[in-house]
């Protein structure tokens, strides 16, 4: 017994440094199984603060710039209006199925394999987790955890990130994922030999998911060509958002979801 | 107040955290590159350290920064990984004048404490990226990242020591 407590005693830093490490490796674990460690992000008050009141101060040097990427997005929609037919604008009652909330951006992140953006807006604005978030220009990821006042985003540029996508007036749809080379290519697989795709095609979001609506712009095809199997093509996407650069973003709510999902799970469990 | 080491150490924790989470990693140099540059609070630790407390700080250092770039415990097993091979590292830099008990800093040679600092450099980044990436099939994105990660991390912990240099140690 003297023995095996003077061993312990001997080599109490081992245990201790193995301790810690099984700590952090069992958080790692966890947080990589499924969705990033619920308790321990940056949406958590302190952290979120933090980033929120920096974010305050470095947001004043890019205004004209996202002044400028507001007003065209306003020109853009200001002329769908215009050009839409007389008789939906005055439709008597219309159904949404999508809410938009607006949010920004306090912290940004694309130089790692599993980037999250932190934004200012949580659970006392509607948020909840898998709601999908996209910019003016296209899509940029899904809400994977809240806190009251801010919110972690999974962006597309995640190893674990996995969309439903299409080319665009078409309905052959392949899954979006990221191989975590380059910040502004994203990859798309599962897309079957026999459609054609040429370098240039728009790529949009898929009907598939009931995150994201359909047709919200990714980003155009770049190159493509065949897997090992040679039966499907993995096609490289250049994306339309900048996203190194990013501030003003858009939360969608998408009030079918549950329904959709309760749906689903009453069918997977019928079977 | 700053010759308390406790203080001093405490004061170096916030700053150094605060520089990671705030200014680094987000210097997103040629889009890949952000240095680790919390390296230094290994560098600066007092040398006749309690071993237990210290892995325990860095434990702390490492959540800490994990908690802010929303990378759990990545840093925090290279932290305490790092912590724990310390005084190997430093037995190989300052060689017999270590054990000695009155090794300090200032009688070590300008070559022996940059070799250190860059031995902790590379153990810490090959640490925190292999352990990031975890995957084979990116070997060369890794090496990439490591070599052109630890050289910006080294100049600018050269550049931020002797900016900061201690004095009384």
């Amino acid at each position: 017994m003297q023995r095996i407590i003077n061993f312990i005693l001997h080599y109490r830093t081992t245990f201790l440094y193995g301790f810690l490490l099984l700590v952090s490796l069992i958080f790692t674990i966890r947080s990589h199984s499924y969705h990033q460690s619920k308790y321990f992000n940056s949406s958590r008050w302190i952290s979120g603060s933090i980033y929120n009141t920096t974010s305050g101060i470095t947001s004043y040097f890019n205004l004209s710039k996202e002044n400028k990427r507001l007003s065209d997005e306003n020109e853009k929609l200001r002329s769908l209006l215009f050009n839409m037919a007389e008789d939906t604008a005055l439709a008597p009652y219309q159904r949404t199925d999508f809410d938009v909330i607006q949010a920004k951006i306090t912290k940004n992140s694309y130089a790692s394999p599993r980037n999250y953006i932190t934004i200012n807006k949580g659970e006392t604005d509607g948020l909840a987790q898998d709601m999908g978030v996209i910019t003016s220009k296209g899509i940029l990821g899904i809400v994977e955890n809240t806190s009251n006042n801010y919110a972690t985003v999974q962006s597309i540029l995640n190893t674990k990130s996995n969309i439903n996508a299409k080319i665009k007036h078409t309905n052959y749809f392949g899954s979006l994922i990221w191989d975590a080379k380059r910040y502004d290519v994203v990859q798309l697989t599962d897309i079957p030999r026999l459609v054609p795709v040429h370098v240039g095609d728009t790529i949009v979001t898929g009907a598939m998911s009931s995150i994201f609506p359909e047709n919200i712009p990714i980003g155009v095809i770049k190159k493509y060509n065949l897997n090992e199997a040679q039966s499907f093509y993995n096609v490289d996407i250049q994306l339309f958002n900048d996203m190194a650069n990013l501030k003003q973003v858009y939360v969608i709510k998408n009030r079918n979801r549950t329904e959709i999902l309760e749906l689903e799970k009453r069918t997977n469990d019928a079977q | 107040m700053l010759s308390n080491p406790i203080i001093l150490t405490a004061f170096r924790f916030i700053l150094l955290v605060l520089a990671q989470v705030l200014l680094f990693n987000h210097l997103n140099f040629l889009n890949f590159v952000n240095p680790l540059v919390y390296v230094l609070f290994f560098y600066w630790y007092p040398i006749r350290e309690n071993r237990a407390v210290f892995l325990l700080i860095s434990f702390l250092l490492g959540l800490a920064i994990d908690l802010f770039s929303d990378t759990l415990a990545l840093h925090t097993m290279a932290c305490v990984t790092l912590a724990y091979v310390r005084p190997i590292i430093m037995r190989f830099c300052f060689g017999a004048n270590f054990d000695f008990q009155n090794f300090t800093f200032k009688n070590s040679t300008r070559v022996q404490r940059f070799t250190f600092l860059f031995l902790l450099i590379i153990v810490q980044h090959t640490l925190y990226y292999s352990l990031e990436i975890l995957s084979l099939s990116h070997f060369i994105l890794l090496v990439k990242k490591i070599i052109f990660t630890s050289l910006l991390t080294f100049v600018i912990c050269v550049l931020l020591s002797s900016l900061f240099a201690i004095e009384n140690e």
